[in-house]
């Protein structure tokens, strides 16, 4: 096990290099840094030394990859790969390009993320597995037919359109709850019970539809046959055959995006206005400013090798079939 | 004469549409492949699907033919001048609803604006809704209006009607010539359905069509069916604009992302050893990458590049394009892993599979076998994924259209629609028609591409046929 987890780990060193070799590429090489500082500054009718100032006080300033004015180690550190990618892997993210600390942002908005994100993946998978199994439990009748005409037609719909639908509707016109915001500590139910409800919706069509092929390949098998033939109940097989068995591909699917919460949803957090991670991503992208975008990048990523690693090992703790060579 | 353009996209979509047709008569003599096609069209609502899906386009593709218009002047050499404007057929098809614009907001089926204007006559200031210059302008009381609306109404459904059944008599002549039996009996056994593949549904579908479009064209002579936006322009005519930049994105993303992804996934699986790990390394990092971030890295990227050589971008035309085939790009790279990993399994089980064996030992050259045996296998995979990733596409450019990485915002999106539509929703009395208009064409759009991808699974999965046999 300990020898496993150690290789995956191991696994991941390269993935991660990788990552931040490509984002490096991507922020740095097509665009110099001249050119991100003139966007900043306004493009035209900017000087050298504007550029210049801008530069040194986020220190872009720096050579790329190799500094040839420093001695011994100097000559590779005091580089902006060093400065801005390498440091990465300690999570040191380094300030955002107006001057706030990302760490310090990261810390305080990951909490409303979760406040929003945790609910709706806990509904949701609740919402959505009662749903495939009602389908499953009446599979090949009308129940079952319009079923999947419903689910087709829910994930069909844009998730703006839940969203703004379910702003118009609740917030503006029954005015049950804020149409955005957020507060701190119990007040804050209120703002989250809308976007919550909203994430659920727009999720059931395509997730109870997945879940309902799990079930079904499931039911297929043949220890369902030998119940069926020892005359065991349809609701029995259903429960306690069928669904424990269907739990181990639905449990490692939500393990992986486990860790992703942390980044909350973007186009929700934007619309309620919810503090969180994924807003603070898109107010980024909005203001352009590329070090929390590569900041995110970066932990993106991280998160999400750290689920597949839970994936691995979440496998072996509930089918005991599967072992770690 | 008209000047011909061809945009980079509009390139890419005729490639696409040309491999679709040339794969149909490919597949149309071999009976392997027919079947499959058949028990597609056996299916009722994968033929329902399909119909609005090819309406959808048709619409892309006339809205791909552009052209300059020549302007009614020559230059001093004697040449003709045309005009700077890029046009398509559709624009012209559409040209009511291109030119009869209104000053702003109306609503549907308006005759008189949304918005108060003031006017100050003898020194009296009076708030009144103008009428508008178009919309219902042919009224001269606001009573006749619903009449007039009805009887519009149906004299377009009764012409798309007539249109339809002339269609549906000359496909059953055509048929009745053909196989020398009595037109009669052609004609009444379509109707009852009495035919192998469902025809009564892909024709009753079609009339469906035909009688809606037919209205709504004969009403958008005189009102605006879906109203008009801030600076008014018909709302009707940017959604249907908007349809091209919908079946573009789904369709070119992966056509982009296809070549890399078969050539990887089936080496990766064929080959094995040094080269699978090489691949699968690629491919695990990109999808590690969270696909929103990726995309929109990439994409303030390209801004920032176009804006330092904005010499170079100067053609509106050009530019929104080149960002639209750009964004397709980004989205290929970002969804090519999925294809990937899934056509290197596929591959891992032919590869142990006889005849590939067979082939080995017949000492037949590794090219050979790749193109010949290994990659017919497993093109379902690329079929059903194609088909399954399209309305994901389409749904993600309006995401990405609403964080200002979709596509130009000059350009007609359904994305762009919705992005301008949240502030209208705000306003008191709310702006609903653009929002709406722009939530059905997409609404449309992806059903029938869900529905149809499912259809394209139950035909082409082998294990679909398996279970049940």
């Amino acid at each position: 096990m300990i020898d496993y987890l150690s290789r995956r780990i191991l696994y991941a060193i390269p993935i991660l290099i990788g990552v931040n070799l490509l984002t490096f590429a991507l922020f740095f090489v097509v665009n110099s840094p001249d050119d991100i500082a003139r966007m900043h500054l306004g493009h035209r009718h900017v000087t050298q030394e504007q550029i210049d100032f801008w530069k040194t006080e986020r220190g872009y300033h720096k050579p790329l990859l190799y500094n040839a004015e420093q001695t011994g180690f100097s000559k590779v550190s005091d580089t902006i790969f060093f400065d801005k990618s390498v440091r990465l892997f300690a999570f040191d993210f380094g300030r955002s390009d107006s001057g706030r600390d990302i760490a310090h942002d990261i810390s305080q908005r990951m909490w409303p993320s979760l406040a929003i994100a945790v609910p709706t993946l806990l509904i949701g998978l609740l919402v959505n597995i009662t749903f495939a199994l009602v389908m499953v439990f009446f599979r090949a009748t009308y129940v079952d037919f319009w079923s999947v005409i419903l689910c087709v037609v829910l994930m069909s719909i844009s998730a703006l359109f839940y969203i703004i639908g379910g702003q118009y509707l609740v917030a503006k016109l029954l005015k049950l709850v804020p149409i955005s915001g957020y507060a701190v500590g119990t007040s804050a139910i209120k703002f989250v019970i809308l976007p919550v409800l909203i994430g659920v919706l727009s999720g059931i069509g395509a997730g109870s539809r997945w879940y309902r092929t799990i079930f079904l390949e499931e039911a297929s098998k043949d220890y369902v046959t030998t119940a069926r033939a020892k005359g065991l109940g349809d609701f029995y097989i259903l429960f306690r055959h069928i669904l424990p068995n269907a739990l181990i591909p639905i449990l490692t699917g939500v393990v992986v995006i486990l860790p992703l919460l942390f980044m909350g949803s973007l186009i929700i957090e934007s619309f309620f206005g919810i503090p969180g991670l994924g807003s603070y991503t898109i107010d980024a992208i909005a203001r352009e400013d590329f070090a929390i975008v590569r900041a995110m990048v970066f932990l993106g990523s991280f998160l999400y090798i750290i689920g597949l690693l839970l994936t691995d090992i979440s496998y072996t703790l509930v089918d005991p079939r599967v072992r770690l060579e | 004469m008209i000047k011909p353009v061809v945009l980079l996209t509009d390139a890419f979509f005729f490639v696409l549409i040309g491999l679709f047709v040339a794969y149909l008569f490919y597949a149309r003599s071999r009976p392997h492949l027919r079947l499959i096609w058949v028990k597609f069209f056996r299916n009722r609502v994968a033929i329902i699907a399909t119909i609005f899906l090819i309406s959808y386009f048709v619409v892309a593709l006339l809205d791909s033919l552009h052209f300059h218009e020549p302007l009614n002047r020559s230059d001093p050499q004697g040449k003709m001048v045309y005009s700077n404007e890029v046009v398509s057929v559709l624009d012209k098809l559409l040209w009511r609803l291109r030119t009869q614009s209104e000053k702003t907001y109306s609503a549907p089926f308006a005759t008189h604006a949304y918005v108060k204007e003031i006017s100050i006559e003898e020194n009296i200031t009076r708030q009144y809704y103008p009428p508008l210059i178009y919309g219902g302008s042919h009224l001269t009381h606001p009573e006749q209006k619903s009449a007039d609306i009805l009887a519009s109404i149906a004299q377009g459904a009764g012409l798309g009607l007539f249109a339809f059944i002339i269609i549906y008599l000359a496909v059953c002549g055509w048929h009745a010539h053909r196989y020398k039996r009595p037109l009669l009996q052609v004609v009444s056994q379509l109707a009852r359905g009495q035919t192998d593949l469902p025809w009564r549904v892909a024709f009753a579908t079609l009339m469906f069509l035909m009688v809606i479009v037919a209205a709504v064209a004969r009403l958008s002579l005189d009102y605006h069916v879906l109203g008009t936006d801030k600076i008014g322009e018909d709302v009707l005519y940017q959604a249907i604009k908007s349809i091209r930049t919908g079946v573009l994105i789904g369709t070119l993303t992966t056509l982009i992302m296809l070549p890399f992804a078969l050539i990887l996934g089936i080496s990766a699986g064929y080959f094995l050893g040094k080269i699978d790990d090489l691949i699968q390394y690629l491919y695990t990092t990109l999808n590690s990458i969270p696909g929103v971030l990726l995309v929109a890295a990439a994409v303030l990227m390209l801004h920032l590049y176009m804006d330092q050589h904005a010499e170079e971008f100067n053609n509106l035309t050009k530019r929104s394009d080149l960002r639209l085939l750009f964004l397709c790009a980004i989205l290929g790279i970002t969804s090519w892993t999925g294809l990937c990993r899934l056509l290197r399994a596929e591959t891992l089980k032919v590869k142990s599979m006889n005849y590939i064996e067979a082939a080995q030992v017949l000492a037949i050259p590794k090219m050979s076998v790749l193109m010949r045996h290994v990659l017919p296998n497993v093109m379902h995979i690329v079929f059903i994924t194609i088909a399954l990733d399209f309305s994901g596409l389409v749904l993600a450019e309006t995401v990405l259209s609403y964080i200002n990485i979709g596509v130009d915002p000059t350009m007609h999106s359904w994305g762009n629609m919705i992005n301008s539509a949240r502030l209208e929703m705000a306003r008191d009395p709310v702006v609903w028609w653009p929002l709406i208009a722009a939530m059905i064409f997409l609404f449309g759009l992806v059903l029938c591409a869900n529905l149809f991808a499912d259809g394209v699974r139950d035909a082409f999965d082998p294990r679909s046929v398996e279970a049940k046999a």
